[in-house]
């Protein structure tokens, strides 16, 4: 017991409405997400907003809840954030919901709470309510958390799978894979991947240059669980196109490739928190490359394929040694709870 | 700053290497059969492109060469019954919890329950044997590669005087296997390329039958994509010239004589003796038992277990796909019924078997 006689672990009575989670709410949580524009966290907020919108819902579980480069409540923040900026929305407001362990010391409670509040605060959004609950011991992994998610639509057209066509240009933002290997390291221990840095990042500045491109940006998404692998695949088939990828043109940290291969993983396949794939038109492409290198988040975005009307649903890869093959859907258990 | 593997990834000596298997490829009349007999070619053949770079007239074949596919079916009944019948706690390598047994059950109804541990190193199964109450089998599949490591890490049970572990033995040797696949009269090999980590502990002499006795060239290869397109351009090479012969073009890995002192490790251990392999069938002299010497290991007499039996699901071509009698899109099974996420035969599980390979990376057609 602290001398304040607050617990220095979760117990089930601060998820149980009564006094100790009303101290939990007033001590640690409100301080932190509170603003003069939301003063008080309720149940339900109303705010002023118009226009077209985007929602989203994402729950984050990595494990462990610290990893080089970043926590599980950056990534809650960003990673919500980024599913709204890819789809061509400003992020605005989010829903806030822990899932805590019975056991689990508050001091890590406030600091992923503290490192959520800076991450809300890059990106400009605001936590305008939340959930807690209390699991018994054994039946959670420390925290789990949900946030949900409001942006206001301000791309210029309707960024969808619907709308890419042959011949446009395939265009990843950075370097994949350093955020599966880093959560892979210090899960597991790995001195060799030990100073491997995650990717987490909020995209929404990348995002958001890349719309000055109007119509003639089709498409964008996050590659995060399935890596490249799964975002390029599924936009294939959605969009009944062939892709043509080049393995030798993707960005990759030497640490990463090293890593990945000793661990038989495939950067391509892994899973990463600040990279989106943007297809634009031909015409664009250069445009677009200039557009991002000129950004924080994707100053080493690069071209790595184009779309074709060949072989539909198919993503084709170009092998480093100039060999063909497909690039399919990762299957199976690769590596559990990486977001 | 070049990375070390990137010699063996050079585009320019791939394209080479293409272009000579291609130029005498040209000049050989009929199609070449060459069976790849190590899973982990089978993957790295595809995952790399090289089967895109070698003409059509060249089919590689994949042969029986991943542990899981080669396990007769009724291994997991035996693995199910020990848990069931006699308390037992079974520790496995991953792959082999999601194969179906002949009723379709798995270890993976087991999972999360304590009784099914995955390992991934012999030595994690000593660990496990000093925390668990009771008994602890450890199921041993694989072939000349693995072996080594389990014998000696089942030696130091021994010696530690471990009262509680026991191995369930369904090892393989890879030459008996050849000398079945060449011994068929329906055989349409045509040359072996020979698998690189086998062949680091059994060197090249276990091979010499297959040129003396049946005229069919083989050669060790590597698991880079140079490597492996060596080795191709090697036996096209002897089969071009009408000449059948054993060589070595992994020498950085793979020495004549083999490792002398991995295979003493498997010979204290155990002997060789006759074992039923999934589609070929029972072979000489292919499998490895306990001797009777270290029989308070063998958990086949400790726990009195029946006789393997093999089965194969209705439709599935597995016996005929490691024999390379079939192609896997040749099985009415194959990315329907069959995949990677629900299995029915050995092949789709194991990510180095036949099928999944092929499902994953496709044929080199794309």
């Amino acid at each position: 017991m602290k001398n304040d006689g607050e617990p220095a672990l979760i117990t089930l009575e601060h998820g149980s409405g009564g006094a100790l989670s009303s101290e939990l709410v007033e001590k640690h949580i409100y301080p932190r997400f509170s603003n003069p524009a939301y003063p008080e966290l309720t149940d339900a907020t109303r705010f002023d907003i118009s226009g077209e919108l985007c929602m989203t819902t994402d729950s984050y579980t990595v494990d462990p809840i610290r990893f080089p480069g970043s926590d599980i409540g950056r990534l809650a923040i960003f990673g919500t954030c980024n599913d709204l900026a890819v789809a061509g929305a400003r992020p605005k407001y989010l829903s806030v919901g822990l899932i805590l362990e019975e056991g689990f010391p508050l001091a890590d409670l406030d600091a992923v709470l503290d490192s959520m509040r800076r991450a809300a605060g890059e990106a400009q959004v605001s936590v305008v309510t939340g959930d807690t609950k209390v699991v018994p011991k054994g039946k959670g992994g420390g925290i789990y958390i949900n946030t949900a998610g409001i942006g206001e639509h301000v791309a210029g057209s309707k960024l969808a799978p619907g709308a890419i066509r042959p011949g446009d240009s395939i265009i990843v933002s950075g370097p994949v894979g350093a955020h599966g290997i880093a959560v892979m390291a210090a899960r597991e221990g790995l001195s060799v991947g030990s100073d491997i840095q995650s990717d987490c990042a909020f995209l929404f500045p990348a995002c958001h240059a890349l719309m000055a491109l109007g119509a003639e940006l089709r498409f964008m998404r996050d590659a995060t669980r399935g890596g490249v692998a799964a975002v390029v695949g599924e936009a294939a088939s959605a969009a009944g196109v062939g892709v043509e990828l080049t393995e030798e043109s993707f960005p990759i940290d030497g640490a990463v490739r090293t890593v990945a291969e000793i661990l038989g993983l495939y950067p391509l396949e892994i899973a990463n928190e600040g990279v989106f794939i943007a297809v634009v038109s031909e015409a664009e492409t250069e445009r677009a490359l200039e557009i991002l290198h000129g950004t924080r988040e994707a100053a080493q975005a690069a071209l790595v394929g184009t779309v074709t009307s060949e072989h539909p649903g198919t993503v084709v890869l170009e092998t480093e040694i100039g060999g063909r093959r497909i690039l399919d859907l990762p299957r199976g258990l690769l590596l559990p709870r990486i977001c | 700053m070049e990375r070390p593997e990137q010699a063996f990834r050079s585009r320019e000596l791939a394209s080479r290497a293409s272009t000579e298997i291609r130029r005498i490829a040209g000049r050989l009349s009929d199609t070449v059969r060459i069976m790849e007999v190590c899973g982990t070619h089978t993957v790295a053949i595809r995952r790399t492109g090289v089967r895109s770079l070698l003409p059509e007239s060249i089919r590689l074949i994949s042969g029986p060469g991943c542990p899981v596919c080669v396990t007769p079916s009724g291994f997991i009944s035996n693995a199910l019954h020990l848990i069931e019948d006699h308390a037992a706690t079974i520790a496995t390598f991953g792959d082999m919890v999601k194969v179906p047994d002949p009723e379709g059950r798995s270890l993976a109804e087991y999972l999360g329950t304590g009784k099914v541990q995955i390992v991934y190193s012999p030595q994690e199964v000593l660990q496990l044997a000093r925390k668990i109450d009771g008994p602890l089998v450890f199921l041993g599949i694989g072939f000349e590669t693995t072996i080594p490591t389990v014998a000696s890490a089942f030696l130091r049970t021994r010696e530690e005087g471990l009262r509680n572990l026991y191995l369930a033995a369904a090892f393989k040797t890879v030459p008996p296997a050849l000398r079945a696949l060449v011994s068929d009269p329906d055989c349409a090999i045509d040359a072996f390329l020979l698998p690189g980590h086998v062949s680091v502990v059994l060197g090249l002499e276990p091979y010499r039958f297959l040129a003396e006795e049946f005229h069919i060239p083989g050669v060790v290869g590597g698991f880079e994509p140079l490597d492996i397109l060596l080795a191709i351009l090697k036996i096209v090479r002897q089969l071009a010239s009408g000449k059948a012969e054993i060589e070595n073009a992994y020498p950085r890995a793979v020495r004549d004589g083999g490792n002398p002192v991995a295979r003493r490790a498997i010979e204290e251990l155990l002997e060789p003796e006759s074992s039923l392999w999934r589609g070929l069938g029972r072979l000489e002299g292919s499998g490895l038992a306990i001797r009777p010497e270290m029989e308070e290991l063998d958990a086949a007499k400790a726990f009195n277990l029946p006789e393997l039996i093999d089965y194969d699901p209705p439709g599935c071509l597995c016996a005929k796909v490691i024999q390379g009698k079939a192609l896997p899109p040749q099985c009415p099974l194959f990315g329907r019924r069959c995949t990677p996420d629900s299995p029915v035969g050995p092949c789709m599980v194991s990510s180095e078997g036949t099928c999944a390979a092929h499902l994953k990376y496709g044929d080199g057609a794309a």
